[in-house]
C-alpha cells in the first residue's frame, strides 16, 4: 500500500457513520441487506456499483429521505456521531441540517440566487441580516461560485449554466453548515469543466465535512474518494481504501465490476 | 483473467499486448542462442545474425510500450488490467536489455574470434551457464503467458544458481589469469560473456516478479525470497 495512503488509514481513526446491521424495503423489495459499514469523519467515501444495487438507497437513509415515502422501510443502526438517527423520536429537521444532500439533477429553488443560499439557513437560524449576508457569501466562495455570481445575486437561481447550479446547489447545503454531505451523482449531468469544478470542490470541502458520494463514473470514484465501498443487489460487497479497491481489489466480484466485465 | 470484458475490443487489445510480448521475448530467446553459438564456433555468419535482429528488438520495445500508452488512454485500465499493463512495460524494457547483452555477446565474440587469440577456451561453461539463462528467460516468458505465479518463484530462485556459475567462472579465470598473465585479455573477454549471460538472469528474474505483481497484486521486488514465494503460493 502507497506509504501516503496508509497513514491516511491510521490517521482516520474517528468514525462519521457507523451503519449497524441495516436493512431497507421498498414495499415488498429487500433493497438492502445486512449493511455493515464504517465511515470516515473528514474523507470521501464513494459508492459504486450496477443500477439498482442500493447505493443511492443507502445513501438516502444517511438523512431519512426515504421517510417522505410511507412504504419505505429502514431497519437497523445507523449511528451519526454515536447517536442511532433511525431511532423513534429524531429530530429530522435537525438531522437534514446536520446531513446535507445534493442531487443528481441541479434544483435550485425559484428563486434569486441569493435567496437560494438565504432560504435554507432562514429556516434553522435567525441570524442579524449583516450576518446572513456574510453567511450567503461564505457559502457561495467555499462553493467556488462566488466570483461568477457576485454581481448578479438577484438573478433568479435557474437563469445560471447546469454546472454553476450544481455548485449553487452544493452552497446552498453547506450554507446550514451540515457536519455530513451526501452528493447523489453530482457531476453527472455536467460537461467535463464543471465535473472538474464539482471535483476540484469535493477535495476542498473535504477538510471540513465528511463527504459520501454515489456515482456510476469509476474513475470519479478513484479520483475524488479516500474510501470505496462496491455494492452489488443490495449487499456491500467490498469496502476499503480507494487506492486498494482500485490496484487490488480482494473479491472477485469487486475486480470483476471495475475492470468491465461478466460478472 | 477468466472472464471477459464487456468490451470485445478490450479483450482484444490486452491479448494482443500480450502475444506481441511473448514475440518479443521469443525472437530475445533466439538472439541469446544464437549469439552463444556464434561464440563457441566463431561462425560470424551467426554473429551478423544477432547484430541484424537488434533493431526488431528494439523496435518491439518501442511499439509494444506505445500499445500500453492507448490502453491506458482508451480503457483506464483497473486491477489486474492496470497490472498487467503496468508489468508489459516494464517487461519489454527487460526484454530489450536481455536484447543488448545478447548484443554485447556477440560483439566480444566477433572481436576474440578475429583476433585469433583464445589461450583461453570456456566454452563448455559458458554454454552451461547460457542455457541456465535462456531457460530462465523462457520460464518466465511461460510464467507470463500462464499467469502462473508458483512457475515465476521458480525463476526467481533459480537466479541465485545462475550468480554461483558466474563467480565459478571467474574463480577459474582468475587462477588462469595468475598463472599466465598473457592469458588476461583473453580471460577478461570471457568474463564479459559470463557478466552479460549473468545479467540476462537478472532480467529474468524482474519478469518473473513482474507476472507475480500480475497475479497477486503485490510488489515482490526487492523482499526477501522466503516472503516472495509465499506470496506466490497464496
Amino acid at each position: 500500500m502507497n506509504a501516503a495512503v496508509l497513514q491516511d488509514v491510521q490517521e482516520a481513526a474517528l468514525q462519521k457513520i457507523v451503519v449497524r446491521h441495516l436493512d431497507f424495503h421498498y414495499g415488498r423489495f429487500h433493497a438492502l441487506k445486512n449493511i455493515n459499514l464504517e465511515i470516515p469523519e473528514h474523507r470521501v467515501t464513494a459508492f459504486i456499483g450496477p443500477s439498482g444495487c442500493g447505493k443511492s438507497t443507502l445513501l438516502r437513509t444517511f438523512n431519512r429521505m426515504y421517510a417522505l415515502y410511507p412504504n419505505q422501510v429502514a431497519q437497523g443502526e445507523i449511528l451519526i456521531d454515536g447517536e442511532n438517527i433511525l431511532a423513534p423520536g429524531q429530530d429530522l429537521n435537525r438531522l437534514r441540517a446536520k446531513v446535507g444532500m445534493v442531487f443528481q439533477k441541479p434544483t435550485p429553488f425559484p428563486m434569486s440566487i441569493h435567496d437560494n443560499i438565504a432560504f435554507g439557513v432562514k429556516l434553522y437560524e435567525d441570524l442579524p441580516a449583516r450576518i446572513l449576508e456574510e453567511r450567503v457569501e461564505w457559502a457561495l466562495r467555499k462553493a467556488a461560485l462566488w466570483d461568477e455570481v457576485k454581481d448578479k445575486l438577484k438573478q433568479s437561481g435557474t437563469s445560471l449554466s447546469g454546472g454553476q447550479q450544481q455548485r449553487l446547489c452544493i452552497a446552498r447545503g453547506i450554507a446550514v453548515k451540515p457536519e455530513v454531505l451526501l452528493l447523489d451523482e453530482p457531476a453527472s449531468a455536467l460537461d467535463p469543466i464543471s465535473t472538474g469544478r464539482i471535483e476540484e470542490l469535493v477535495h476542498e470541502l473535504k477538510s471540513d465535512y465528511t463527504i459520501v458520494i454515489v456515482t456510476h463514473n469509476m474513475q470519479q470514484a478513484a479520483r475524488v474518494s479516500d474510501y470505496t465501498a462496491y455494492m452489488y443487489l443490495g449487499e456491500l460487497v467490498e469496502f476499503g481504501v480507494t487506492d486498494e479497491i482500485f490496484i487490488k481489489p480482494m473479491k472477485k466480484e469487486t475486480e470483476d465490476y471495475i475492470t468491465g466485465r461478466f460478472g | 483473467m477468466a472472464s471477459e470484458h464487456l468490451s470485445k475490443q478490450y479483450d482484444t487489445d490486452l491479448e494482443s499486448l500480450r502475444s506481441r510480448v511473448l514475440q518479443m521475448g521469443g525472437l530475445v530467446e533466439a538472439q541469446i542462442l544464437t549469439a552463444i553459438e556464434g561464440f563457441t564456433t566463431g561462425n560470424r555468419a551467426l554473429l551478423e545474425q544477432v547484430f541484424n535482429n537488434e533493431p526488431r528488438v528494439n523496435g518491439y520495445e518501442v511499439s509494444i510500450d506505445n500499445d500500453c500508452s492507448h490502453v491506458i488512454v482508451r480503457r483506464q485500465p483497473a486491477a489486474t488490467d492496470l497490472r498487467l499493463i503496468m508489468a508489459v512495460s516494464k517487461t519489454v524494457t527487460d526484454l530489450e536489455r536481455i536484447g543488448d547483452e545478447a548484443e554485447k555477446i556477440a560483439r566480444m565474440s566477433q572481436q576474440i574470434h578475429e583476433r585469433d587469440r583464445l589461450q583461453v577456451q570456456r566454452f563448455a561453461e559458458i554454454r552451461h551457464v547460457g542455457n541456465i539463462a535462456v531457460q530462465m528467460l523462457r520460464q518466465a516468458l511461460d510464467a507470463f503467458a500462464r499467469l502462473d505465479a508458483a512457475q515465476a518463484a521458480h525463476v526467481v530462485r533459480e537466479d541465485v544458481t545462475i550468480d554461483d556459475e558466474f563467480r565459478s567462472i571467474v574463480r577459474q579465470l582468475i587462477t588462469f589469469m595468475m598463472e599466465d598473465p598473457r592469458t588476461i585479455s583473453s580471460a577478461l573477454e570471457i568474463v564479459w560473456i559470463a557478466k552479460a549471460i549473468e545479467r540476462i538472469g537478472d532480467h529474468s528474474k524482474n519478469m518473473a516478479e513482474n507476472v507475480i505483481y500480475i497475479v497477486k497484486g503485490t510488489d515482490v521486488r526487492h523482499t526477501k525470497f522466503e516472503d516472495l514465494e509465499r506470496e506466490a503460493k497464496s
